[in-house]
């Protein structure tokens, strides 16, 4: 980047390691769908790319702007604080269709956890 | 609390939001974010019947810093566990966790902070909110992992909300 600010050298190495332990948290993330066998064991690495992943990121770029601008450019944190709202909604809707799917071809998970008379949703 | 405004952590936070989404405190922006602010928590108060009240601003500060240690522990512990998945394939185990919070609220924060955690996912509550069943991606100890986990983020979450 050629900024009008020139960024010091601490600060230049801590954006670029951010990146890339981000990157590699991601990167993992992706590795596990691929390695892991069974479904509800490749719902928890998509996780390192939404926490870990994002967070590093995230902090990159509030770091590296804040140092541009000479003033902190904060909203880029927006981003882990929002995903932490949403990534719940499709994550708990992926384990219940899986759940659901699983037990009615008869596979080998835990059964519904209303007793009585209630019928699960 | 009043009609005008039904959430008013919900109007700050909507507030400060929009003036961090553009980055600019300018008359126009705080008009704006105010409108946001006081609009968007009446329109939505018919949808939400009922009322979250959150106390101990303390312990909600504390609850969050210990779930992002987690989340870092957490993350490092499942990275692992994908490395060494041919050699020891992690122990995933479903959990069923006793639960004794009853709050709609406290229990969807409670279903955040497990889906937001790598290693664990909420799957299913039961219908009277009496049991949760989690899956675990490497589980060591069953009877050890339930108290862990209702001592760090149930109990917080009780004082909190209930």
């Amino acid at each position: 980047m050629n900024g009008a600010v020139q960024l010091p050298f601490w600060l230049e190495f801590s954006v670029a390691a951010l990146l890339l332990i981000g990157s590699l948290f991601a990167l993992i993330g992706a590795l596990g769908l691929v390695r892991l066998k069974d479904y509800f064991q490749r719902m928890h690495p998509p996780a390192l790319a939404s926490t870990i992943g994002a967070w590093c990121v995230a902090l990159a770029s509030i770091l590296y702007f804040s140092a541009l601008k000479q003033s902190p450019v904060l909203h880029a944190w927006l981003i882990p604080i929002l995903l932490s709202i949403t990534v719940p909604v499709t994550t708990l809707l992926l384990a219940r269709a899986a759940l659901f799917r699983k037990r009615t071809s008869g596979e080998a998970v835990p059964d519904e956890v209303s007793s009585g008379n209630d019928r699960g949703n | 609390m009043n009609r005008l405004f039904p959430a008013p952590l919900l109007s700050v936070a909507l507030f400060v939001l929009w003036l961090l989404l553009n980055l600019s405190v300018s008359p126009g922006n705080l008009l704006l974010g105010a409108a946001l602010g006081v609009l968007a928590p009446i329109l939505m108060a018919p949808l939400r019947p009922q009322h979250a009240h959150i106390r101990r601003p303390l312990v909600v500060t504390r609850l969050i810093a210990r779930v992002g240690l987690d989340v870092i522990v957490s993350n490092l512990l499942v990275a692992r566990g994908v490395l060494r998945a041919g050699s020891r394939p992690p122990r995933s185990a479903f959990v069923h966790i006793p639960l004794a919070m009853r709050d709609a609220h406290g229990l969807a924060a409670l279903s955040m902070i497990t889906t937001v955690v790598p290693g664990t996912v909420w799957s299913e509550l039961a219908l009277d909110r009496s049991v949760l069943l989690l899956h675990v991606f490497d589980l060591e100890d069953e009877a050890a992992f339930i108290e862990h986990f209702k001592h760090t983020y149930e109990r917080p979450l009780m004082e909190i909300f209930e």
